[in-house]
């Protein structure tokens, strides 16, 4: 459905605020760690399309989850992947962008055997 | 000779004398731009009954009358030092939370009513519109003079208006309401009179008043005493429109309804602000979120729905789902507070034992699965000096601009995803409910000034987190953090002659 405005042009005057041209080169890319709750939603972060995702790994999901008690647990080559909405296997040595991530893509992970605080998902 | 007194009545009718009379000199639909381009059909303007005819004088007499009353409550409490008789200083907080996301929500109703009293062409709305806007500009008023008082004392009060406009978590009320106000006149009709006023305001105005009552709050409980009259005229006008609009043609019902399940689900969002007030600010509770939700939306809202139905008028789209969220929002809500309680302009803290007992009693299919664990893991991590922070920024509905923090219909262990393409670009909602808002005008809320993502394009003050508090006027140490060790537990201690915070182990 189109917007109802009282300007017949309304649409075209419209500021798409979050065009990937605002973010200063980077574009970007939230992280959902599944079955692990007591992080209250997925968490956002500006990256660079060109970064590795084994460097995402490594130098943003790993810190922003160690607080987690079953962080210190994970075995990274265990983890299951989804990025917007499809299960894959990322690619730790190609990029962001060659793992088929855009501005705004959505990275869920799922680590088997461990769910949450006495597995109740927290 | 003498001047008769003229009757009520009659007084209305020279208030309103020829105020809908036919422009010449310009066309009316110049004089009128706003009424027509949401396809609302109107066929006859007089058949809107203004129930309550209030003329100007009996209004300002009246209202005079009340807000002497009010007036020198407010002067009797800060004489006494009323604020010494909240039942803990936790309470504050519930007015910090109000007086920043609520007070200048009246003062953006006061604006549009005003703007629909000026651009809708009947007598019976302008009038009705004008005394609404008048009451909004009166309740913002009064209520920033209430709580003015514990501004002496306690952090966090000052820059509510200024906080508004920026700070991350009321960007939530604030766009709500940008949103209405960004509508046309019948549609903010519908969204602020109509889902708001009548449909859930007693999930509003209720519990910050029966909280307020309850935890020794007297001079808050006489502020929601003078706007109660106010508010039964502001239902009053909320159910008229309904009743006008589907009365005037059929093509008016499929659009009322759009708004009315847009609005409700709008509202009920925000209203995940009181549902985790009523859960876990009130050091003395009134009831649950779930309680009150099945009294003032299930019965009440289903009464009225079956009012409406000979106008074909349906139950709001996912009621259903926001009941079974009654279930879970306020536990939801608080935990995200609590993780970003460094970035709050409130304090925050963890339920104890009779706290959590409570909780699991009002909540017994859920709480102690799902939330309780949460609440006890997070108790030991403190314990062990390791208070948990969440240190990256919440992904944010495109639509209610809410961390996204809810989980699937049906399943309290998921995170709800929803995601929409649009114009090339990715979008991403908390619901089908906040989805469908945006798939039904994606040009709008595209638009949307999402806090987080203005905080990464450099709009915020700057790049740390100290740059962006600094921007929200929040002062660190004080205004954010746990209420254990905060200036206002100390303040409140030294009061009651207690010990130093435990805190300090
Ligand atoms: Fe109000
Ligand atoms: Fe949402």
């Amino acid at each position: 459905m189109p917007v109802i405005a009282l300007d017949k042009d309304y649409a075209k005057k419209v500021e798409f605020r979050d065009n990937v041209n605002n973010f200063h080169g980077n574009q970007l890319t939230y992280v959902h760690w599944e079955e692990h709750n007591m992080f209250c939603s997925a968490i956002a972060f500006p990256l660079p399309p060109a970064m590795p995702f084994g460097a995402l790994v490594s130098e943003v999901i790993a810190p922003h989850y160690a607080a987690h008690p079953d962080a210190a647990k994970i075995d990274w080559s265990k983890v299951e992947w989804m990025i917007d909405g499809k299960k894959v296997t990322p690619d730790f040595d190609k990029s962001l962008a060659e793992n088929g991530m855009k501005h705004k893509s959505l990275v869920r992970f799922w680590t088997p055997g461990l769910n949450g605080y006495k597995g109740t998902y927290s | 000779m003498a001047v008769k007194k003229m009757g009520l009545k009659q007084k209305y009718a020279h208030l309103t004398r020829g105020l809908d009379w036919e422009t010449s000199y310009q066309k009316m639909d110049d004089v009128f731009p706003y009424d027509q381009f949401e396809g609302i059909k109107i066929t006859d303007w007089s058949k809107w009954e203004d129930p309550f005819r209030l003329t100007m004088d009996a209004y300002w007499k009246f209202q005079a009358e009340k807000e002497r009353k009010l007036y020198a409550v407010i002067d009797a409490f800060a004489q006494n030092n009323g604020q010494l008789n909240v039942s803990d200083a936790r309470y504050i907080n519930v007015l910090k939370l109000f007086l920043t996301g609520v007070s200048p929500l009246e003062y953006q109703a006061h604006r549009g009513f005003a703007f629909t009293g000026r651009h809708m062409r009947g007598v019976g709305p302008r009038i009705a519109a004008q005394m609404q806007s008048l009451d909004e500009l009166r309740h913002f008023q009064t209520q920033a003079h209430t709580i003015s008082h514990y501004n002496k004392f306690f952090d966090g009060i000052a820059e509510f208006q200024h906080m508004h406009d920026r700070v991350w978590y009321l960007s939530v009320p604030k766009s709500f309401f940008d949103d209405a106000r960004a509508a046309g006149p019948f549609e903010f009709m519908i969204a602020i009179g109509f889902a708001f006023e009548y449909v859930l305001t007693n999930l509003l105005f209720v519990p910050f008043m029966s909280g307020a009552a309850y935890n020794g709050d007297m001079s808050t409980v006489t502020f929601g005493f003078s706007a109660q009259s106010d508010e039964s005229r502001h239902m009053t006008l909320g159910i008229e429109v309904i009743k006008f609009l589907l009365e005037q043609h059929p093509d008016n019902l499929p659009i009322v309804q759009k708004w009315v399940d847009k609005w409700f689900w709008r509202g009920f969002k925000v209203l995940g602000l009181v549902a985790m007030m009523m859960d876990y600010m009130l050091p003395k509770k009134v009831m649950s979120w779930k309680e009150a939700w099945e009294i003032y939306f299930t019965e009440a809202g289903g009464s009225l729905f079956t009012d409406l139905e000979r106008y074909g008028l349906k139950v709001p789209k996912y009621a259903d789902v926001a009941t079974e969220m009654a279930e879970h929002i306020s536990h939801q809500n608080w935990a995200v507070f609590y993780q970003y309680t460094h970035a709050a302009a409130f304090h925050t803290w963890t339920p104890d034992k009779e706290h959590l007992d409570w909780l699991s009693e009002k909540y017994p299919n859920t709480f102690d699965k799902y939330y309780r664990p949460r609440w006890e893991m997070w108790a030991k991590m403190d314990e062990e000096g390791k208070r948990f922070y969440n240190m990256a920024l919440p992904q944010l509905c495109q639509t209610c601009q809410i961390p996204m923090a809810y989980t699937e219909p049906g399943d309290p262990t998921q995170i709800a995803f929803r995601c929409t393409e649009w114009n090339g670009e990715m979008y991403h909602f908390c619901s089908d409910g906040c989805k469908d808002i945006f798939d039904d005008e994606p040009e709008k809320y595209a638009q949307s000034w999402l806090p987080v993502h203005q905080i990464f394009q450099g709009n915020c003050g700057g790049p740390t987190v100290p740059d962006v508090l600094n921007w929200y006027r929040l002062n660190v140490g004080a205004d954010n953090m746990d209420y254990v060790g905060s200036p206002d537990e100390q303040v409140w201690n030294s009061w009651k002659g207690k010990a130093p915070a435990e805190a300090a182990e």
